[in-house]
């Protein structure tokens, strides 16, 4: 009875100071409600509009969130069901702009490929609000919801090519892999809830750091890290992820790989540093198995690999190992590089996906490793941005994904992992073999036909941007190793 | 001078002619000359600038000269830190002295994606002087490792039939050796908050701690250098590089392992270099015996200067882990002299290789008939490889025997053999290439050295005379660093071994009067404290 006055409470004090740093998620969802009353009037005709729509809403909403607020002070809102604070300023900006690069990579796809619907952008912008709300959650209830809200546009969007057999397979095994992970994640919050007797994240973290020995809770946050591991496709729950990233259409594919990845990580972090933070120890114990396992299935798996989107899924297994590898010593240091390591990460994926997506022969998407036989001769731009974006993948020097992984890895030797980062380097060796032999082919092997000159212009400036990123990162890495931090430190208030 | 930021000028110049290669566009003859002029003209730059720089540099100076820091990662102690001393000052030289010469190989004998090659050759130059500048070892670790990727490329694309094995081969077996190091790197930045170089060189870490991290950057300098057993990528990526990436490994790359020892392993980490000196004693001595016996049996004349180049730089290894001056002045001259001889030796094979298109050693014969000049110039370097008196081969293996000898004379006489077994294979060759009976017609037609050709072997043969006479230009310059880096050494032991030691200052008074490589020895060996422990 008290808590629910002291909601009523809360809920009472909504007023614009609490509300307006929202205003990036209220504008996306009402412009989302807007788009979808557009689409269902207007039909086919309107998905141009409807892309350039939803384009504009991620940008504007995204300069709000840059420009309008400033303040990094943790802010309750919405009767404490969210929380405003530097880090979940900075994962929403990196979620918007992965919003923005997978939207762009859609833009040729969809006419290409004669996808007239409308709902996939639309889609797209829902799916992002579940995913904006995941990394300002401040309860269990409203983590469960924003994780359903994206997890479900993203299973829609899975099998959005319905009439093909893969689409369809990816899209039912994401949903009921998913649904079952969402069974954990409920019965992990549930048994929190029964331990605890609180939903919101400052109260539990309270409460269990006052307990001895919260046995029934530690089952819990067992259970709840389970369903979100699901999400980032870590081992043991990772089967999800080559299936799914083969079968769905190939602009899909790049959504899951580059955006729903950060939040769920966002939301791993937040219960870490809030709710668990007494429960460190226990958590850090699943967290290295995870991790190395992940790390471990993910280099020696990828290794077998034709297609290129397993490939690619495989790889996000392992470095999603990396990762986690950040949050061993719970430490701020640790998830800066966490939040650095998703950034860079996201930006080679989409460089990687840009290239992917451009590639063909006759019309027909190229998916296969061996077809990328002579690229290096017929489109040396394309060739050797991929072949840039796979070293800094795996890790080589000058390139941004080497500073990613040596945070990672500094991180986890300053919390005395040490068996684990050598795992983790070893595993990178391992791992590197796979981008080499892609390299190798695109490089060494001579060409077995043309590929299509494919100029579209959306997914060049995504390529090249990615490019340009992971070197000039190399020369002026501060503004983002200071905001990343910055976005840690509001953690540890 | 030293406001003058010539480190960064020479480190990022061939990279500034990458991009403008990049730029170039087209194709055709007209282009490709360009870009070969451009390229040329980028490498020619930075060699001239190192040889300013090295007319600049001052010899009595043992302390990092040219030094530039500027801010790069705030807050995690990485800074961009450059400099040179005595030790790193001619393998920057060296580096952009064979970078220009790699080119003008390539001039002809490379034709496909002639664009791309260029790029990477000033790509991996640009790698290759920053391994020896960089005074962070973020920094160094950064060059250090960015050289696989060039070296990738040129051995995949550019190479012989089994380029893509001995690509991945020699890609996988340096990024295993190098991410071990990278973990050590971090733990001891952990620990001092600074990835600082000369900032880590006066820092102490415990002796357990010093063990692993010891093995973590032998990993990486072992397989760089090559030690035996883990060189076994070295002769399947020299026999199917293209000349010039020969040239490039054997001449530069190898050095990179010994330098990481002179830079890293004996400053920051002695105890564990003195506990450890025997094994890589033991393990320098078969190399030198056993790879010069597996050179001696090689028909293609790549692998054999590939087996060659392994026992060489077990001399290197050897002296460098005497730990007294004569040894690792030896092991630093022998990088030197190496790199131009074994470079040259290289560059020798692919001029006959540009015109038969073979390697195998019966294939030819008696080349001093039709070919005269590529004859004398073969026997300059096959003598100067062997350690002729007069050569720059002699000077280096000869210091470095001299430091062994004072160290462990078994040892030393084992490795001795090898000077023996390098004569046999040398000389084998020679007299099945340059003299003995005329075996193909089509070998005893092939032409002489071109202008070209002819061109970039003056210096090289000018260098390895001038060094054997007259080393001590090398060795002057290279012994202030030398000696103060082995006094640090000895006192750094002498006080965690015993810390009540009283001569320990004299020693260090005496040891910096020493300029000459002659004079006198350092009195306690690392070995005695080493075993006395």
């Amino acid at each position: 009875m008290l808590k629910n006055m002291e909601w009523v409470n809360k809920m009472t004090a909504l007023n614009w100071v609490t509300i307006s740093p929202l205003m990036p998620e209220i504008f996306t969802a009402v412009a989302g409600l807007l788009l979808l009353l557009v689409g269902a009037l207007r039909g086919k005709s309107s998905v141009p509009f409807i892309l350039s729509a939803v384009l504009a809403t991620f940008f504007v909403a995204s300069c709000f969130l840059f420009f309008g607020y400033s303040d990094i002070r943790p802010l309750d809102t919405m009767g404490g069901m969210v929380v405003v604070d530097g880090f979940s300023k900075w994962m929403r900006l990196i979620i918007f702009d992965g919003l923005i690069v997978s939207t762009l990579l859609l833009v040729t796809w969809l006419k290409d490929n004669q996808m007239y619907k409308f709902e996939i952008p639309i889609l797209y912008l829902l799916s992002g609000v579940g995913m904006l709300f995941m990394v300002s959650a401040n309860n269990f209830l409203a983590l469960y919801v924003s994780l359903e809200l994206s997890s479900l546009s993203l299973y829609v969007l899975a099998a959005i090519n319905r009439d093909r057999l893969d689409s369809t397979e990816a899209g039912l095994k994401y949903f009921i892999l998913g649904a079952l992970s969402s069974g954990l994640l409920l019965f992990g919050i549930s048994l929190i809830y029964g331990f605890t007797g609180s939903l919101f994240f400052a109260e539990v973290g309270g409460i269990l750091s006052q307990m001895e020995m919260p046995a029934g809770a530690m089952v819990g946050m067992a259970f709840v890290l389970a369903g979100l591991i699901f999400k980032i496709s870590g081992v043991p729950f990772h089967m999800w992820t080559p299936d799914v990233y083969q079968g769905a259409p190939t602009p899909v594919t790049a959504l899951f790989a580059i955006v729903p990845k950060v939040a769920a990580f966002g939301l791993i972090i937040r219960l870490l540093t809030g709710p668990f933070l007494s429960l460190h120890e226990q958590a850090a114990q699943i967290l290295i198995f995870v991790s190395v396992a992940s790390m471990v299935v993910g280099a020696y798996a990828g290794l077998a690999q034709e297609n290129f989107k397993r490939l690619m899924a495989y790889s996000s297994i392992s470095n999603m190992g990396y990762a986690l590898l950040g949050l061993l010593s719970g430490q701020p240091e640790g998830v800066a590089a966490v939040i650095l390591y998703l950034m860079v990460y996201m930006v080679m994926v989409a460089g990687v996906f840009a290239v992917l997506m451009g590639l063909k022969r006759q019309g027909h998407a190229i998916e296969n490793i061996s077809d990328f036989a002579g690229l290096g001769k017929s489109s040396p731009l394309m060739a050797y941005s991929l072949v840039a974006l796979l070293f800094s993948m795996s890790g080589i020097p000058p390139l941004a994904g080497f500073f990613a992984k040596l945070f990672i890895f500094q991180s986890a030797v300053a919390g005395g992992f040490f068996t684990v980062a050598v795992i983790g380097v070893l595993a990178s060796v391992v791992a590197s073999y796979y981008y080499l032999r892609v390299i190798k082919v695109i490089l060494f092997d001579e060409p077995i036909g043309e590929f299509d000159h494919d100029c579209s212009y959306s997914r060049k400036v995504v390529m090249v941007g990615a490019v340009a990123f992971i070197i000039i990162f190399t020369f002026v890495p501060n503004y983002l190793l200071d905001q990343a931090q910055l976005a840690a430190s509001s953690l540890f208030q | 001078m030293n406001e003058f930021p010539i480190l960064s000028l020479m480190t990022f110049l061939p990279l500034v002619g990458a991009a403008l290669l990049l730029l170039l566009r087209g194709e055709g003859e007209a282009v490709q000359f360009r870009a070969k002029m451009l390229a040329l003209l980028m490498s020619g730059l930075t060699f001239i600038l190192s040889v300013v720089m090295l007319l600049n540099f001052d010899p009595t100076e043992a302390d990092f000269q040219f030094v530039e820091k500027r801010i790069w990662f705030e807050n995690i102690g990485i800074s961009y830190h450059m400099g040179v001393d005595g030790i790193s000052l001619f393998f920057v030289v060296l580096s952009a002295f064979l970078t220009p010469i790699c080119i003008l190989a390539s001039w002809k004998s490379v034709s496909k994606r002639i664009r791309e090659y260029l790029i990477s050759f000033l790509m991996l130059e640009t790698f290759m002087i920053g391994t020896f500048c960089a005074l962070d070892a973020i920094l160094f670790y950064l060059f250090f490792e960015g050289v696989l990727i060039p070296m990738f490329i040129i051995i995949g694309v550019w190479g012989g039939p089994r380029r893509v094995y001995s690509a991945f081969k020699f890609f996988l077996y340096t990024l295993l050796g190098s991410v071990l190091m990278l973990v050590a790197l971090l733990a001891m930045i952990v620990q001092t908050g600074t990835a600082d170089i000369p900032t880590l060189m006066g820092a102490d870490f415990s002796p357990h701690m010093q063990l692993w991290l010891w093995l973590a950057f032998f990993s990486s300098f072992a397989v760089k250098m090559p030690m035996w057993p883990v060189h076994t990528w070295l002769p399947d990526a020299h026999v199917e590089a293209p000349t010039a990436g020969s040239v490039i490994l054997a001449g530069v790359l190898l050095k990179m392992g010994g330098y990481g020892f002179l830079r890293f392993s004996l400053p920051m980490l002695p105890d564990a270099t003195a506990y450890f000196a025997p094994m890589v004693f033991g393990l320098s001595v078969v190399a030198i015996i056993y790879t010069s016996l597996v050179a001696l049996v090689q028909q293609d004349m790549k692998k054999m200067i590939a087996y060659s180049s392994v026992a060489h730089m077990g001399f290197v290894t050897l002296g460098i882990f005497t730990l007294n001056i004569q040894g690792v002045q030896g092991a630093v001259f022998q990088m030197i002299s190496h790199g131009v001889i074994s470079a040259a030796l290289f560059l020798a094979i692919g001029v006959v290789y540009d015109r038969l298109h073979t390697r195998d050693i019966n294939r030819y014969g008696n080349l001093s008939k039709n070919m005269p000049i590529y004859a004398t110039v073969f026997v300059i370097l096959m003598l100067g490889s062997v350690g002729l008196p007069g050569t720059s081969g002699f000077v280096g293996e000869f210091l470095a025997l001299l430091g062994a000898y004072k160290v462990d004379t078994v040892t030393a006489t084992f490795a001795a053999t090898g000077v023996v077994f390098g004569a046999a294979y040398m000389l084998l060759l020679t007299r099945k290439l340059v003299f003995g009976p005329k075996v193909n017609d089509d070998a005893a037609a092939m032409s002489d050295m071109t202008v070209v050709e002819k061109a970039y072997f003056l210096p090289l043969i000018l260098l390895v005379l001038w060094l054997g006479v007259a080393p001590s230009y090398v060795l002057d310059r290279t012994a202030p660093a030398i000696e103060s880096l082995l006094v640090q050494y000895h006192a750094k032991l002498a006080t965690e071994v015993e810390p009540n030691i009283a001569n320990v200052p004299e020693h260090s008074q005496e040891h910096v009067q020493m300029n000459e490589q002659d004079q006198m020895p350092l009195q306690d060996h690392a070995q005695k404290h080493g075993m006395g422990e």
